[in-house]
């Protein structure tokens, strides 16, 4: 495994008119690290996701990501068709609301299927196996392969995003609030089942959640925001164990006293 | 022995021939004259002009009488007449500030300027049928108002002089207003080439999405700022000549909706406006325009586009009442070649699913 | 109104003619990619072949011999009805015999007889995008065309196959030109795309209504969208036409009596007609076929 950052981002902004949206935000990710931003809604956090994954413009800065060729290619300047490739092989993105990142009116198998023919798979018997594959990974019984994630629960429709994304062995993923719709039982085991998937795979991610026990399950690094700025970063454990800012010991202390 | 139908050409002239002979009806009655249709069936033969976007009364009748008053058949005969004609070159925009009115009303200002005048207008008729219309009796002749003025102020520049709504939308210097009947069409759209679509859409289409607004689907909080119909003066810039030339008169309905606007990130809260115009006589359908027009403009405001009266792509695709009619009506074309192998699949598939359930009969009887 | 019949030859002004000829040479240069272009108002409705009546208005000449079929045949109204058109408004000369023509309009259906070089062929397109079903947006397709994102319609194939146990597309079975762009061949049954694969002739699509124009050039790899464990194939038909007995061809069914009895005839009425012309019957034909016309 290299020794060099997947992703330097640097002095992201964005603004909506005079309003601030983030400010000022700088880090590393590196290979197979989970980073969790974390804050309250308003905080920035879903305006800094939606531009490090290139779905929103920043107003200023930049982020560069390595490529599987090992070159550092800025998100900012690659082409439309670059970016779009970029989406759906080396990278995830996992929705809150399953149904966006999803196709509800068609099958799962063709719904974790569906990147392998986008990058030229042309082999319906492989497709289909490695569909199936996955959808055992993510604890989904292989003859609902032909079921419309309709006829889904919200956790299966999640665990089926999830494997939809990682068909093509991403190196990162992107998840906005991914237990953010679920019952509380149904997040402990999708959490579980994102631990291991995470690990097996060496996935780096970056995870926004208003949920500190989702980053505390799940990341190593995280960022606490607030109004825009990152006021607070370092390993999940030293933040949630020993907070140095005022807001972030607020946030500790009033969620975690389970 | 099978002898394969034959005959297409023949059946074609006879059917042709039989809908001459519908269209004239009983040979006793006099047939109705093109004068006739134009002078006593004026909105009929507006909606024509404006729906095939040519302003000409007499083809229009023709074209009315010829689709034995088939208004969207009389539109498209006239619009595929339309096409063939040559381009001079592109009027000025016609002045509605000078519009000789013959009726023009405003809903947000109880009086103002040059008045109120109705005009003939059906507000305000009890909706009773007349036997006095059965027969051709004595019509009083109509009384008009003395000294009306020749230029009646406009209630949006009323607003615009405090600033209180947006002004006319400016296009760049070098702008040539788009026309959608001789260039390709691309989304998203400018508004010049949406309002041209709007203006020779459907009227029942165009009516029933701006209704869907007002039902809460893309509200825009309308009032109607006014609506005026009149005279209008058509004028051509002659680059030889160096002046320009009125080419006559037209008659067009314009509607200035005012929209209730509370403002956004980019724009302080402002009135906005939706803008409607036809050809002839036709407060419906400018209404109707001019709200599903503000509707479409929901990206300019930041609103969400959630409704169908705000989606350019389907308003747009789908307004043009000869193309909708034209792709409707194909499907009683042939389609045999395609319904044939339909028909092999379906059976080839039925037959494997039979298969399929007798051999799980056959196995379970084995076992 | 007598100016009223005074109408160009073959209808449209040469302007407009010119500027549909400039978008049929794009559509040429760049195989299978839809050229929009300023679609005019025809004399006929949409959907009923305004898009291949103003590219035949716009390649014909005087010396040309047009011939005009729809579902295969010479004689079915709509054909009957757009041929009678060019020869009133161009005078040209028109002909039923597949091997005459210089243009052959159609709707959904190919020539049984193999087209030749110099020979033009117009389809009529109802919907030019192959991607319209799976995404409605115009914006949309229009980007994954120009990104070559066409994973979307593998998907669709995947569920015909996980659905049906085959592909279960019997026609306007997408395609792919020139190794680049994902085409409709427009709604003509799959049967006859393997004609379009490296033909001689020139292969013009237009669709009217939806305002576009796209091509094939001679001699351009057409290849239907499969699998590789489940490969294009086309229809097949157990018996050989009841006229002529022609097999490997398409046969259209015709139901005889309310008892359900059918037969299976050629599609292609020409191509029946000449070989039976040759001496060929089908089992149908009584040999006494001449006195009984």
């Amino acid at each position: 495994m290299s020794d060099l950052p997947l992703l330097k981002v640097n002095n992201l902004s964005k603004f909506y008119g005079s309003r601030i949206g983030c400010k000022d935000v700088s880090f590393e990710l590196w290979p197979g690290e989970v980073l969790a931003i974390v804050g309250e809604s308003g905080s920035g956090k879903t305006t800094l996701l939606n531009c490090l994954s290139t779905r929103l413009l920043p107003s200023t800065g930049s982020v560069t990501y390595r490529m599987r060729d090992e070159t550092y290619r800025d998100l900012y300047h690659m082409n439309e068709a670059e970016r779009r490739f970029l989406m759906r092989t080396d990278w995830g993105f996992v929705h809150q609301n399953p149904a966006d990142g999803l196709r509800m009116s068609v099958s799962a198998g063709a719904n974790v299927g569906e990147r392998l023919m986008a990058v030229g798979d042309r082999n319906y018997g492989r497709i289909r196996q490695t569909a199936a594959d996955w959808l055992s990974r993510v604890e989904i019984a292989e003859d609902r392969i032909d079921d419309q994630p309709r006829s889904f629960s919200g956790g299966m429709r999640q665990r089926l995003q999830i494997a939809r994304n990682l068909v093509t062995s991403p190196r990162l993923v992107f998840m906005d609030e991914p237990t953010g719709g679920l019952d509380v039982s149904v997040q402990a085991r999708l959490l579980d089942l994102l631990r291991g998937l995470v690990n097996d795979l060496g996935l780096a991610a970056i995870v926004v959640t208003h949920d500190l026990a989702v980053a505390r399950l799940l990341s190593h690094r995280m960022m606490v925001m607030k109004d825009g700025h990152v006021i607070e970063q370092g390993l999940t454990d030293r933040v949630l164990d020993d907070p140095r800012e005022r807001y972030t010991q607020l946030l500790v202390s009033s969620i975690l006293q389970v | 022995m099978y002898v394969a139908v034959k005959g297409g050409e023949t059946a074609i002239a006879n059917a042709h021939r039989l809908l001459a002979d519908r269209r004239r009806g009983d040979r006793n009655l006099p047939a109705i004259t093109i004068e006739q249709l134009i002078e006593q069936l004026g909105l009929g033969v507006d909606r024509v002009m404006a729906e095939a976007s040519l302003f000409d009364r007499s083809l229009a009748a023709l074209a009315l009488k010829q689709s034995r008053g088939d208004m969207i058949e009389a539109i498209f005969l006239l619009r595929a007449y339309r096409t063939t004609l040559p381009r001079f070159g592109t009027s000025k925009p016609v002045e509605t500030g000078s519009m000789q009115v013959e009726r023009r009303v405003s809903a947000t200002y109880k009086d103002l300027p040059g008045g109120q005048l109705l005009g003939p207008t059906f507000d305000y008729t009890h909706r009773l049928l007349d036997p006095s219309l059965l027969e051709d009796g004595m019509v009083d002749q109509a009384v008009e108002r003395p000294g009306t003025p020749d230029h009646v102020m406009r209630v949006s520049d009323i607003l615009d002089g405090e600033g209180l709504i947006e002004p006319d939308g400016e296009m760049p210097e070098d702008h040539v207003a788009g026309d959608l009947t001789r260039e390709p069409m691309e989304f998203p759209m400018q508004r010049d080439l949406r309002l041209q679509a709007l203006a020779r859409g459907d009227e029942g289409f165009l009516l029933a999405l701006a209704y869907s607004t007002q039902r809460g689907y893309g509200r825009t909080h309308p009032f109607v700022g006014e609506i005026r119909m009149g005279l209008v003066e058509v004028e051509l810039e002659v680059p030889e000549l160096g002046f320009t030339v009125s080419l006559g008169e037209i008659r067009v309905t314009e509607c200035q909706m005012v929209n209730q606007f509370k403002g956004s990130a980019k724009a302080p809260p402002q009135f906005t406006r939706g803008y409607g115009l036809v050809f002839g006589q036709s407060e419906r359908k400018a209404m109707a325009m001019s709200l599903v027009d503000r509707a479409l403009r929901a990206d300019e405001f930041g609103e969400d586009r959630l409704a169908p009266a705000q989606d350019e792509e389907f308003v747009i695709s789908h307004c043009d009442n000869v193309q909708a009619t034209g792709f409707v009506e194909h499907l009683k074309l042939p389609h045999y070649v395609d319904f044939q192998a339909e028909l092999d699949l379906v059976r080839r598939m039925r037959a494997r699913h039979a298969a399929e359930m007798n051999r799980d009969i056959d196995k379970e009887a084995a076992e | 109104m007598s100016e009223l019949a005074a109408y160009n030859f073959a209808y449209l002004d040469e302007q407009t003619k010119r500027m549909i000829r400039r978008a049929i040479l794009k559509a040429i240069a760049i195989p299978g990619y839809q050229v929009p272009f300023a679609s005019r108002e025809m004399p006929m409705p949409y959907g009923w072949g305004t898009g291949g009546v103003q590219v035949t208005a716009s390649i014909i000449g005087p010396d040309d011999v047009l011939k005009v079929i729809d579902q295969g045949a010479d004689d079915t109204t709509n054909a009957v009805s757009i041929r009678a058109f060019f020869q009133k408004v161009a005078e040209v000369a028109v002909t039923t015999h597949t091997g005459e023509a210089t243009i052959i309009q159609t709707r959904h259906r190919i020539p049984e007889e193999t087209l030749k070089e110099g020979q033009v062929l117009v389809y009529q397109v109802p919907i030019p995008e192959p991607l319209r079903f799976l995404e409605p947006r115009e914006t949309e397709t229009r980007k994954m065309h120009a990104l070559e994102e066409y994973g979307l319609m593998h998907v669709k194939l995947y569920e015909d196959i996980a659905r049906h146990g085959r592909i279960a597309t019997t026609y306007a079975y997408p395609v792919k030109v020139h190794g680049r762009y994902v085409m409709d061949p427009s709604p003509t049954p799959k049967f006859d795309n393997p004609k379009m694969h490296r033909s001689e002739a020139l292969q013009l699509f237009g669709a009217g209504r939806e305002k576009r124009i796209y091509a094939v050039p001679p001699h351009t790899d057409v290849v239907s969208l499969d699998f590789e464990d489940h490969p294009f194939e086309i229809q097949t038909f157990d018996k050989p036409c009841a006229l002529c007995g022609a097999n490997h061809v398409y046969l259209d069914e015709i139901v005889l009596d309310d008892g359900g009895k059918r037969m299976f005839v050629c599609s292609d009425t020409d191509f029946c007609e000449t070989r039976r012309a040759e001496g060929h019957t089908g089992e149908m034909l009584a040999p006494s076929q001449e006195a009984a016309e």
